[in-house]
């Protein structure tokens, strides 16, 4: 990932990220200097870091807003463990996961592979694959919510038509397939101009050599290809696991019941419901912590695997 | 032979599987599209064309229940003031992080990137407790003001860009007596438009699209944003109502942003290119 991030900027080779290029401020250039950072340092401080300074001292605390708050100690931590409904939430959240990023990366690396051919029409092909990463997950979930509906639904009529039995989408044995599957197809786009970027930056004279050497299709694209897109698959892995741990709108449209509550709950969809239905501020700290930690120890594995893994030229 | 042989059948597969996605692509928006013109007692037919069509449906958007104007309205002044606060906020600090040197720039640059991995849950609630103190929930100002202290996403991309900005053109505005803010605003600005242009699209579209941040400030209709209106409708629906009003609903709400996306495709594409990171 800093590699590809540095990579924008990497015309000084003494100075990767630029970090000595500048001029100096003159004088009272200083203050505007300063001035100019003010909202920044405003956001860094109040808004991230105070946050979550904030966030790790609630986790200790019992409070509804309208009562004092009370000291909890370690008990908020402590029902992470032994709370079946937040258990239920985290596995959901990583079964999630599971499915949803290796869905992502390889099925958008394909629609790119594929576009990346010589083929008419790429424009279209790249608008429709793309039109889900520009509308609203609202929006486009009213639509799924119809064609997964059980009696009415789009998809029950066509099975239907091929002589199978309806199926319940959004029943609790299905839920997390439909709603996976809807998660991917709001994301490919977005991969797919990620690798697409990745491709087109690979050397045409690297096939033509493999192909002189007597490379077939499969090899030059598993030996040349894969190789050299590492940068784009970790990156897209990286944000696609960012994405599936805070996955949020198309989850709520699609599995939320009464009373607030969810056929298919992932931690964020917990922690919103502790807070702002159940008005448990505490715990719903406590489990965002427990989120945070979790997105920051894969970042810090994905990290470690791109030093070992990842080819950057 | 064999070879072109080949490269048919490879064509014919890429073809298939394209076509075969695109359909799946598109069909949700198809039937956005075909159940939006139809009439409410015809809403779960199975033709695509609407038999007969009728408008009744977009005219009943501005009915007092559903009050869809104010929401549309609620939906682009938020958005509108994110997008001006982020462009703003984030090519002040930017600039500076590209073109000026001072003690601590890479300490502060960095503690910035590190928030990019910061789940927005983990700042969500003593926001919202900050929000509450200060009597702004049921208003704007908690979307908005966020808006206005800068963003880790908007000032990496923006610095980024700033960077490929020839140093011969700093170097030539100090000779001429230029102040760092003259420089700021006169060459550093003006240049760097389209990557202003991706981030503008990126924040308007993570603002109007947005739905935790509203649902959390402004949860009650009608005096919230499209996407709360919308999913707040979809249950009321769901104890028998009309999808089909529902659906040209959905069709206007996304309607802004395909429009963008049509006129300003190429600074979408780059823009996530160039970042590959949204939000």
């Amino acid at each position: 990932m800093i590699g590809m991030l540095a990579g924008q900027a990497r015309q000084h080779t003494r100075d990767p990220w630029n970090m000595l290029y500048g001029l100096r401020p003159l004088g009272r250039e200083k203050f505007w200097v300063f001035l100019l950072l003010a909202p920044t340092i405003f956001g860094l401080v109040v808004g991230a870091i105070g946050s979550v300074i904030a966030t790790l001292a609630l986790s200790f605390t019992n409070w509804d807003l309208l009562t004092p708050p009370n000291w909890a100690g370690l008990s908020n931590y402590v029902s992470l463990f032994t709370n079946p409904a937040f258990s239920k939430a985290l596995t959901n959240t990583i079964k999630f996961s599971a499915v949803y990023v290796p869905g992502v990366v390889v099925v958008s690396l394909l629609v790119a592979v594929l576009l990346n051919r010589p083929i008419r029409g790429r424009a279209l092909f790249r608008t429709l694959f793309f039109l889900p990463a520009v509308t609203s997950a609202v929006a486009t979930a009213l639509v799924w919510n119809m064609i997964y509906g059980k009696d009415t639904g789009l998809l029950n009529y066509l099975l239907e038509q091929l002589g199978m039995q309806p199926v319940c989408w959004l029943c609790t044995k299905n839920v997390m397939f439909a709603v996976v599957l809807v998660n991917i197809w709001g994301a490919i786009g977005e991969g797919m101009i990620i690798f697409l970027a990745g491709l087109t930056a690979i050397p045409r004279d690297y096939y033509e050599a493999a192909t002189v050497d007597g490379a077939n299709g499969t090899q030059r694209f598993f030996r040349i290809t894969i190789p050299l897109i590492t940068p784009s698959i970790f990156f897209q892995t990286l944000i696609a696991t960012i994405n599936a741990f805070q996955a949020y709108d198309y989850i709520y449209m699609l599995t939320r019941r009464g009373q607030g509550d969810s056929s298919f709950p992932v931690v964020v969809f917990s922690i919103y419901r502790n807070a702002w239905n159940f008005f448990n501020y505490g715990g719903a700290s406590a489990q965002a912590i427990e989120l945070a930690l979790i997105v920051v120890f894969l970042m810090g594995f994905y990290l470690w695997l791109e030093r070992r893994y990842v080819v950057y030229e | 032979m064999n070879k072109h042989k080949r490269k048919i059948i490879l064509d014919l597969i890429t073809y298939a599987l394209l076509i075969g996605g695109a359909a799946i692509m598109a069909t949700p928006f198809l039937w956005m599209v075909s159940t939006s013109f139809k009439l409410p007692a015809n809403q779960y037919t199975k033709t695509l064309l609407p038999d007969p069509a009728t408008l009744s449906n977009f005219g009943e958007l501005f009915g007092v229940q559903i009050n869809f104007p104010q929401l549309f309205y609620n939906s682009f002044l938020i958005s509108g003031m994110v997008t001006i606060g982020q462009l703003l906020t984030c090519s002040m600090a930017a600039f500076v992080f590209a073109a000026v040197r001072f003690r601590y720039r890479n300490l502060l640059f960095i503690l910035l990137l590190i928030t990019l991995t910061l789940p927005s849950q983990v700042t969500l609630i003593p926001n919202f407790i900050l929000f509450r103190y200060l009597r702004l929930i049921g208003t704007k100002l908690p979307l908005i003001l966020p808006a206005f202290w800068g963003g880790a996403f908007g000032t990496f991309l923006l610095r980024q860009y700033f960077l490929t900005i020839p140093r011969d053109f700093l170097d030539a505005a100090r000779v001429d007596g230029a102040s760092l803010l003259q420089i700021y605003w006169r060459i550093y600005m003006p240049l760097a438009k389209p990557a202003l242009a991706a981030l503008a699209i990126f924040t308007f579209q993570g603002a109007w699209n947005d739905l935790l941040h509203p649902l959390v400030y402004l949860p009650s209709v009608p005096n919230t944003t499209l996407t709360v209106g919308l999913a707040f409708f979809q249950q009321q629906m769901i104890q028998g109502g009309k999808f089909t009003v529902l659906m040209a609903g959905a069709l206007i709400s996304i309607l802004p942003l395909i429009l963008v996306f049509f006129f300003a495709q190429k600074q979408f594409i780059e823009g996530i290119a160039l970042s590959g990171i949204k939000r």
